[in-house]
C-alpha cells in the first residue's frame, strides 16, 4: 500500500513537472500547444538511447533530454510567430504525431514498436535508484519538482512574466509597448519543452522503459487538462490539478475495486469532472490570482538591504 | 530640423491607396493634430509610422534616423509610444501591471556583484533592483492620472474614461519623446473632453511631442499648434488651426462641394 502512494507520489511530481511547462506556454503565454507529450518523448527517448546505447550517466543524460526538447520547442516555436489559437494547436497536434511516427518507425534508434529495455538505475549520492525502492526516486524528484516551481516563479514574477503575460492579452499592444514578442513566444515554448523533456527523462529513468504508445495525443491532452483544471496562468493551480487527476484515475486501485469496475470508467469519470467544470468554474479550481506588488516589492527591497 | 518627418509615404491595400505621398514634418514640443473624413488613412498612417504596419513606399525619419526597416517594439524603443483607437489594454491584468508593462524595456540593469555569486545565478538582486525601478516609476505614473486608488483593478472594470487614460499612463511609461494618440477623446462626454485637454497639454509641458488623431473639432482647434488634414489618403492641407478653418479645399472635404 505505501508502495502504491509512492508510485502516486512520483507520478504526480513527473506530471507536474511537464504541466508547470504547459503551463507557461498555454497559461502565461497564451499559445494553445498540443504536443507536450512529444516533449516528453523526446526527453524519454534521448535519456532511453543515451543511457543504453551511449552508458551515460543519468543526470548527463537528464540535461542532454531537457535540451533536446529545448531544440525541437525552438524549432516548433519558430511556426508560433505566424499562427494563432486554433490554427497553432493544429500545427502543434501534428508536430506531435510526427514525433510519435518517427519514434515508432525509426527501428535502428528507437528500436520501433517494442520500445527500450533495461535503462539502468542512477547512482547518485552514494545510493541506487532501483524500481523496487521508490523512496529516494519520490524525493529526487520532488526536488527537481521544487526547482522547477521556483524556476518558473522567478520568470513570472518578474518583467517577463508579464511581458508574457502581456502577450496573451493582446500581441500588438504588447509590441507597441516594446516588448520583442518574437523572442518571448519561442523562450516560452523552449521553456516548457525543456521542463517537459527532464518529465520525460525522470519518466524513462524510473520506469526502466519506454514505449512509443505512451506518448500519444491523450498524454497531450491529460497534461492540458491538469493544467486547465486547477488554473490556467497559475502554477500553483496546475500541481493541485495534477494531484487531482493523478489521484482520480488511480482511485479504483487505490480502493481496491478496480478487480468489479471495467478500467475505462476512469477515462468517464475523468470527462465528467471536466464537463462539470467547465459548467461550473471555467476559470479553474483555484483560477488565476492578482499579484500584490505592494507586498513583493517590500520584500525585493528586504532582499536587496540584506 | 523636425523629430520626425516623413517624404512620400505611401501603403496601398491591393488597388486602394490608404496613404498617398504623404510627407509631413512635426517639430520638438508641438501638439499636431491629423483630421479628415472617415476612411481618410489617418489610422493607416499612424500604423505605418509607428511599425505596426509597413508601407509600400516613402520613409519616416525620426530623430534623423530611417525607422521603416525596424519592427514595432526598436520604434517603441527609440521612442515613439501610441494609443489605440479601440482600446487595447490587457485586459486581464491590473492597471499596475498594465502601467508596468510599459516600463519592460526601461528597468536599469545593474551590474552584478561579485560576491553573490547565487544570487546572480537566479538573478536574485538582478530582479529586485529592476522590479524596484519599475514599481516607483509605474507609481508615479498611476499617480499623474489619478489612477491610484484603482491599481489593483482588472484593467477590463475600469469605466471607459479611465481605460482611455489608462491606455495614455502605459504609453508614457515607456519615456517617449513623441506620443501618438489615436482619437482619445472618443466616447467622452464635454466635461472629460475639457479635463482631457489639459492632460494633453501637461504632457506637452514634460517635454513629450504629441501628435493625435480626433473628431472633437473643439479640442483639435483649441490645443494643436499645429493640423494636418488628410483626405482620400492625400494630405490636403497642413497649416495652423485658424488657417484651416478658412481653407476651402478642407471645407469641401468636409462639407461637399457647393452646387453654384
Amino acid at each position: 500500500m505505501l508502495n502504491f502512494i509512492l508510485l502516486i507520489i512520483i507520478y504526480i511530481g513527473i506530471y507536474a513537472i511537464a504541466g508547470i511547462g504547459l503551463n507557461l506556454i498555454v497559461g502565461y503565454t497564451g499559445l494553445l500547444s498540443l504536443c507536450q507529450a512529444a516533449f516528453i518523448a523526446i526527453g524519454a527517448y534521448t535519456t532511453a538511447i543515451f543511457m543504453t546505447a551511449l552508458h551515460f550517466g543519468f543526470f548527463e543524460a537528464m540535461l542532454l533530454s531537457g535540451l533536446v526538447a529545448a531544440i525541437f520547442g525552438i524549432l516548433i516555436g519558430i511556426p508560433t510567430l505566424r499562427l494563432k489559437g486554433d490554427y497553432l494547436a493544429i500545427a502543434t497536434l501534428g508536430f506531435g504525431e510526427i514525433v510519435k511516427n518517427i519514434i515508432v518507425n525509426w527501428d535502428s534508434v528507437t528500436k520501433g514498436p517494442m520500445g527500450i529495455n533495461g535503462i539502468p538505475g542512477p547512482q547518485a549520492f552514494g545510493i541506487t535508484f532501483s524500481a523496487i525502492d521508490k523512496v529516494p526516486w519520490a524525493v529526487l524528484i520532488w526536488a527537481i519538482l521544487a526547482f522547477c516551481y521556483y524556476f518558473v516563479r522567478r520568470i513570472v514574477r518578474s518583467r517577463i512574466g508579464r511581458a508574457l503575460e502581456a502577450i496573451r492579452e493582446d500581441e500588438i499592444a504588447a509590441s507597441a509597448m516594446g516588448i520583442n514578442t518574437a523572442k518571448y513566444k519561442i523562450g516560452a515554448f523552449t521553456t516548457g519543452a525543456f521542463m517537459a523533456g527532464i518529465a520525460g527523462s525522470l519518466f524513462a529513468a524510473y520506469n526502466q522503459s519506454v514505449a512509443p504508445l505512451t506518448f500519444d495525443f491523450m498524454m497531450s491532452i491529460m497534461i492540458l487538462c491538469m493544467a486547465v483544471l486547477g488554473g490556467l496562468g497559475n502554477n500553483f493551480a496546475t500541481v493541485v490539478g495534477v494531484i487531482i487527476i493523478v489521484i482520480a484515475s488511480e482511485i479504483p486501485r487505490l480502493v481496491g475495486i478496480s478487480h468489479i469496475i471495467p478500467p475505462q470508467i476512469n477515462q468517464v469519470i475523468f470527462g465528467l469532472i471536466l464537463v462539470l467544470m467547465m459548467i461550473y468554474r471555467p476559470q479553474g479550481i483555484i483560477g488565476r490570482v492578482k499579484l500584490n506588488y505592494a507586498k513583493i516589492i517590500k520584500e525585493e527591497i528586504l532582499h536587496l538591504e540584506k | 530640423m523636425p523629430l520626425l518627418y516623413t517624404q512620400n509615404l505611401r501603403r496601398e491595400f491591393g488597388g486602394v491607396v490608404a496613404v498617398s505621398d504623404v510627407s509631413i514634418e512635426i517639430f520638438k514640443n508641438t501638439i499636431t493634430g491629423i483630421i479628415g473624413p472617415n476612411g481618410a488613412g489617418k489610422t493607416t498612417l499612424f500604423n505605418t509610422i509607428t511599425g505596426l504596419d509597413y508601407p509600400t513606399g516613402g520613409f519616416v525619419f525620426f530623430k534623423g534616423e530611417d525607422i521603416i526597416p525596424l519592427p514595432a517594439y526598436q520604434i517603441t524603443r527609440k521612442g515613439i509610444a501610441r494609443t489605440f483607437q479601440n482600446i487595447r489594454l490587457f485586459k486581464e491584468m491590473t492597471v499596475f501591471e498594465n502601467v508596468m508593462i510599459g516600463r519592460h524595456f526601461r528597468g536599469n540593469h545593474p551590474k552584478f556583484t561579485s560576491n553573490k555569486y547565487l544570487n546572480f545565478i537566479m538573478g536574485r538582486i538582478f530582479v529586485a533592483r529592476e522590479e524596484r525601478d519599475i514599481y516607483f516609476n509605474s507609481l508615479k505614473w498611476l499617480e499623474f492620472f489619478d489612477l491610484l486608488n484603482v491599481r489593483d483593478e482588472y484593467a477590463k472594470n475600469l469605466p471607459y474614461g479611465k481605460q482611455r487614460e489608462l491606455e495614455i499612463a502605459r504609453a508614457l511609461a515607456t519615456e517617449p519623446d513623441m506620443l501618438f494618440l489615436d482619437e482619445p477623446a472618443a466616447g467622452m462626454n464635454p466635461q472629460e473632453t475639457e479635463e482631457l485637454m489639459g492632460t494633453i497639454k501637461k504632457i506637452r509641458d514634460l517635454g513629450i511631442t504629441v501628435v493625435l488623431i480626433e473628431h472633437d473639432m473643439k479640442l483639435v482647434m483649441n490645443i494643436c499648434d499645429k493640423i494636418i488634414v488628410l483626405n482620400y489618403g492625400r494630405k490636403i492641407a497642413e497649416e495652423t488651426p485658424d488657417d484651416v478653418q478658412n481653407n476651402p479645399e478642407v471645407i469641401e472635404a468636409y462639407l461637399g462641394k457647393s452646387d453654384e
